[in-house]
């Protein structure tokens, strides 16, 4: 085990290494960097899934600082459970690099992309198994540098170095806000190490408890991208090349609910109650705002990201969830909970890196990732629309695929409060669960309209009309996620029997084997159950058995081709369909209350009321909390750093004399201590 | 053997009964507008010759268009086979609950609203956008109503809660689940597309929903959608008829109980398709922007149902 741990982390270095070596020959340095980063998933995946089916975990000690502790790693079944979602998401992007970074040949610096990459996977899986709270850190910094290098990539893009700014901001302050409970748990046992903070967490007093809590949930709500702390993250994940956008989205958002789990169920101890409520109420506002303002966007990447937010949103309902049960002290439940969190963290992963991957076959054909200039790409690209339509289908959990199982889960997680103490959880928890259904079925909404208006219809740009397939490793790179999409939703009992025994590791005995019995999910309060293998047999059974029925009833029958209707005037036209603006119009009217919708017309006559020479339409939705918080911040900010530059006159002996004050007072203040 | 046989039979029932209701619902307008209105036979040779006829497919379309009515046929097929009809068991129903035969209905929908959009027309693309704006508001809807009965039965299966629900007092069952019953009632008349969320009866105006997603479709594809919608609609309405007045449901003793039941079925599904049909008669269409607040009343009729059961103790 600890053998392929290592091999794992040697691949990455071999892999970033290889890009130097073959700095000149770009497509050799193509090949090895993201082949190594290939290999390296599929150690990794392997020996994951080792440890998640029972095998032992393993703990690995090297060196380090003496101030700080041991540089220590540890394999437990949690940890094993995010590099597996790491290794093996990776393997898919890795692949679907090789045929994706050939677009950048002789435009950008192929080697240099291939090194992040590696980095960036290398810095992600450290961060989930690392024992210290000191290196902790700083494999979380080299996760957000080697990210944001990977965002501002394509620098000579004015927003792409908008989008790297604002990430690296909003991603310090996050940080800052780890370092705070880090540091507040550092006072109170006196070490670094994650041992230390667990066996300690018993005696933790509820004020510095409370504080932490506040600290983590920031810090690591602003990496996970919760509202109101998301502003960065539908920036900053469409400016990445398509292929780290997914990982971005898939997986580096996740690190964030390891570092909570981590926190939340490890080192604090007992939980009072009104942390799990307000879980809930970061995550119900973040799945339904998140998926609101995907619906009114137009870039198709950008909406992608922003379904992100709402899928954090899901996992965090589930999560939020297992921490009131725990503070009730009904640990089945708690763990049941749980297991959905993270079953959705691995199906959220699978299909949103499948969008996200199809998302840059598509602008690497189209190069718009705007969704008003594609169309009829189900004709030019028929791979690429069926493996983003398994795509679409999962995320918009429907039956029988992975994001229906976890989603399904989810519900049941929730619907679980009718058992809980107090009217308050009864009423709340299927009220949530009616709020996940609306989230649900918005979902789907913005998936038929980006699936339908990138893909059906007729193309809305010359660019468009002459998109061809991808090639073969971007095919294959899609291929693997899509069929997992199925495979998971099949094979969803044995693997929700692995995660359950997940909160063992930090929940202490769990009653185990509650909630799956031969090939079907239970609900451990006995309300409900479902088998996922059936409800897949039969649906991918009963289309094929019409289609035959129908046949052999009715024999071959004509078919007549011909122009869509046209209501009898001629020249039906692509500028005639429906755009995707006014595809979500019926919403954006239903939810006006929170877009704040405005739009200008401008017409330009040139003197002549009649002859009109141009005219110019522009709508556009205000997003709440950059109005509400964001705006004046900044502009708080900047008005303080005017009145700051008062005391800057440009005068050398003015800077010299504040130097010398300084100086002064730290002595002072130095020498009392 | 013989269950599973019964519940072929029910499914079956399910199947074929479904044009009738749409007929009795036709014929209930056509006697308030003084009209003869069509027999009960021409319901079904009109899906007979739509079967028959030879089909015109657009040029644009994709075999997204080709594969819609036989998924959106498929997964209504399965959904009604979890449906308890005369008995309180059906064929499916241990594969999933609640839950799933929302999210089933839903898939149908998904690959609906998709056609619409592939042949490239204004019309498809606006019925698909208000199907999938309407149906998203009445989704929360459905589920807290399937929530505040599954709260009261203990179970989400819809066949544990048809069962259970059969054994409460009348008087009890009909105090508690009356809010519910308001709440689903508007999901049942939304999903099936009726006025006054949708009129059923129109081609070609700018109100339309349903129609403007399938105008492109002739022949057997047309046959399948329209025939799975009166399924649809029929499913939606047995359960509406079992779960609130489940009584008399599956006293299966012999040929006579089995008959008995049968006809107390009949009974209450064409009761409650003479409500949806009054309600039709007695209704104009209402603007699209008006049709989310009764949504939002049938949600708030389902948070009111689970709210005096949390109230008052189930």
């Amino acid at each position: 085990m600890e053998l392929l741990f290592l091999t794992q982390i040697l691949l990455y270095f071999l892999g970033g290494a290889s890009a130097f070596l073959f700095n000149r020959r770009e497509e050799a340095a193509n090949r090895l960097t993201h082949l190594s980063a290939a290999l390296a998933g599929l150690v990794g995946t392997f020996y994951s899934l080792a440890i998640l089916s029972g095998q032992k975990g393993f703990s690995l000690e090297c060196g380090g600082f003496p101030e700080t502790g041991p540089l220590s790693f540890t394999v437990d079944p949690l940890s094993a459970f995010f590099i597996f979602v790491i290794s093996f998401l990776s393997i898919a992007t890795s692949i679907f690099a090789i045929g994706y970074t050939r677009e950048y040949q002789g435009k950008k610096r192929i080697p240099l992309l291939g090194f992040f990459y590696n980095l960036f996977l290398l810095a992600m899986i450290l961060v989930v198994c690392v024992q210290n709270a000191f290196y902790f850190l700083m494999f979380w910094e080299l996760m957000s540098l080697a990210s944001y290098f990977l965002v501002v990539f394509e620098h000579e893009k004015r927003e792409a170095r908008r989008a790297g700014m604002l990430y690296l901001v909003m991603t310090h302050i996050g940080t800052s806000f780890i370092a705070a409970a880090f540091w507040l748990l550092f006072l109170h046992s006196g070490t670094f190490s994650f041992d230390a903070f667990h066996a300690n967490a018993a005696t933790l007093p509820p004020v510095l408890k409370n504080a932490i809590f506040v600290c983590a949930l920031i810090g690591f709500g602003t990496k996970a991208g919760v509202i109101p702390l998301h502003i960065w993250l539908p920036e900053a994940h469409p400016q990445a090349p398509s292929h780290v956008s997914a990982l971005m989205s898939g997986v580096m958002i996740k690190t964030a609910i390891y570092g909570i789990l981590r926190f939340l169920f490890g080192f604090l101890g007992a939980i009072p109650p009104w942390w799990g409520t307000t879980i809930l109420t970061v995550a119900i506002v973040s799945t339904l705002l998140g998926i609101l303002y995907a619906l009114m966007e137009n870039d198709l990447k950008r909406l992608l990201a922003f379904s992100s937010i709402e899928n954090i949103g899901i996992i965090l309902l589930g999560l939020g969830m297992g921490m009131v049960f725990k503070s009730m002290g009904n640990s089945l439940y708690a763990s049941f909970a749980i297991a959905a969190a993270l079953f959705h963290t691995l199906n959220h992963a699978i299909f949103k890196g499948l969008l996200f991957l199809a998302s840059g076959a598509i602008l690497s054909k189209t190069h718009t990732r705007n969704i008003e200039h594609l169309g009829g790409l189900i004709r030019r690209m028929p791979w690429t629309a069926a493996l983003f339509l398994v795509g679409a289908l999962s995320i918009s959990a429907l039956p029988p695929l992975n994001g229906f199982i976890s989603e399904w889960m989810t519900f049941i997680a929730l619907l679980l409060g009718f058992e809980g103490e107090g009217v308050g959880v009864r009423f709340f928890s299927p009220l949530l669960a009616s709020l996940l259904g609306l989230a649900g079925a918005l979902a789907m909404t913005c998936f038929v309209k980006a699936f339908g208006i990138c893909f059906l219809g007729e193309p809305r740009s010359p660019h468009t009309a002459e998109a061809s397939e991808v090639s073969g490793s971007m095919k294959w790179g899609m291929g693997i996620l899509a069929g997992s999409c199925f495979l998971f939703a099949f094979a969803a009992p044995w693997i929700v029997g692995m995660l359950g025994k997940i909160p063992e590791s930090f929940m202490g005995s769990v009653p185990t084997g509650g909630f799956v019995r031969n090939a079907s999910l239970l609900s451990p309060s006995g309300v409900s159950q479902i088998s996922p293998l059936t409800v897949g047999l039969t649906l991918l059974l009963v289309i094929p058995f019409l289609i035959v029925t129908i046949r052999l009833i009715l024999g071959k029958q004509s078919l007549r081709v011909g122009p869509s209707w046209d209501c009898g005037l001629p020249g039906l036209t692509p500028r005639m369909q429906y755009t995707a603006t006014g595809y979500s119009k019926p919403l954006r009217r239903i939810f006006s209350f929170l877009y704040q919708p405005t739009r200008r017309v401008e017409l330009e006559d040139e003197g002549h009321e009649i002859l009109r020479t141009a005219e110019r339409f522009e709508s556009k939705i205000s997003h709440v909390f950059d109005d509400w918080i964001y705006k004046p911040a900044a502009s708080l900010i900047s008005s303080l750093s005017q009145k700051a530059k008062q005391i800057q006159t440009g005068h050398i002996q003015l800077y010299l004399a504040y130097i010398f004050i300084t100086l002064i007072l730290l002595l002072l203040f130095g020498s009392r201590l | 053997m013989t269950k599973v046989f019964l519940s072929i039979l029910q499914l079956l029932l399910l199947v074929f009964l479904a044009p009738s209701v749409s007929w009795f619902i036709k014929k209930m307008k056509a006697a308030s507008q003084n009209r003869t209105g069509p027999t009960l036979l021409q319901v079904y040779f009109d899906l007979l010759k739509l079967f028959q006829k030879v089909m015109v497919v657009s040029k644009t379309a994709s075999w997204i268009f080709h594969a819609m009515p036989y998924v959106l046929f498929g997964v209504t097929l399965v959904a009604a086979a979890m449906t308890p009809v005369v008995r309180p068991s059906s064929l499916l129903g241990f594969v999933g609950d609640a839950i799933l035969f929302v999210y089933l209905l839903a898939l149908g929908r998904f690959f609906l609203a998709l056609a619409a959009l592939d042949t490239g027309t204004t019309f498809g693309g606006m019925g698909s956008s208000r199907e999938m704006t309407l149906s998203s508001l009445a989704e929360p809807a459905l589920l807290l109503s399937f929530f505040a009965l599954g709260y009261r039965t203990h179970t989400l299966s819809l066949e544990g809660m048809v069962s259970r629900l059969a054994l409460e007092s009348p008087v009890q069952l009909l105090f508690f689940a009356s809010l519910a019953f308001g709440s689903l009632l508007i999901v049942t008349i939304a999903e099936s597309g009726r006025i006054p969320v949708d009129n059923p009866a129109t081609h070609l105006e700018l109100t339309m929903i349903h129609e403007a997603m399938i105008l492109e479709y002739s022949g057997k594809y047309l046959a399948l959608i329209e025939w799975g919608h009166q399924i649809k609609q029929l499913v939606f309405l047995t359960l509406v008829a079992n779960l609130f007045f489940p009584w008399g449901i599956g006293h299966g003793l012999g040929i006579a109980g089995w008959g008995a039941s049968l006809m107390l079925y009949l009974f209450k599904v064409f009761f409650l398709a003479l409500i949806i049909g009054w309600i039709e008669i007695h209704s104009a269409k209402l603007r699209l922007f008006r049709v989310p607040d009764l949504l939002m009343i049938a949600f708030v009729l389902a948070i009111l149902s689970l709210l005096s059961q949390l109230m008052i103790g189930r």
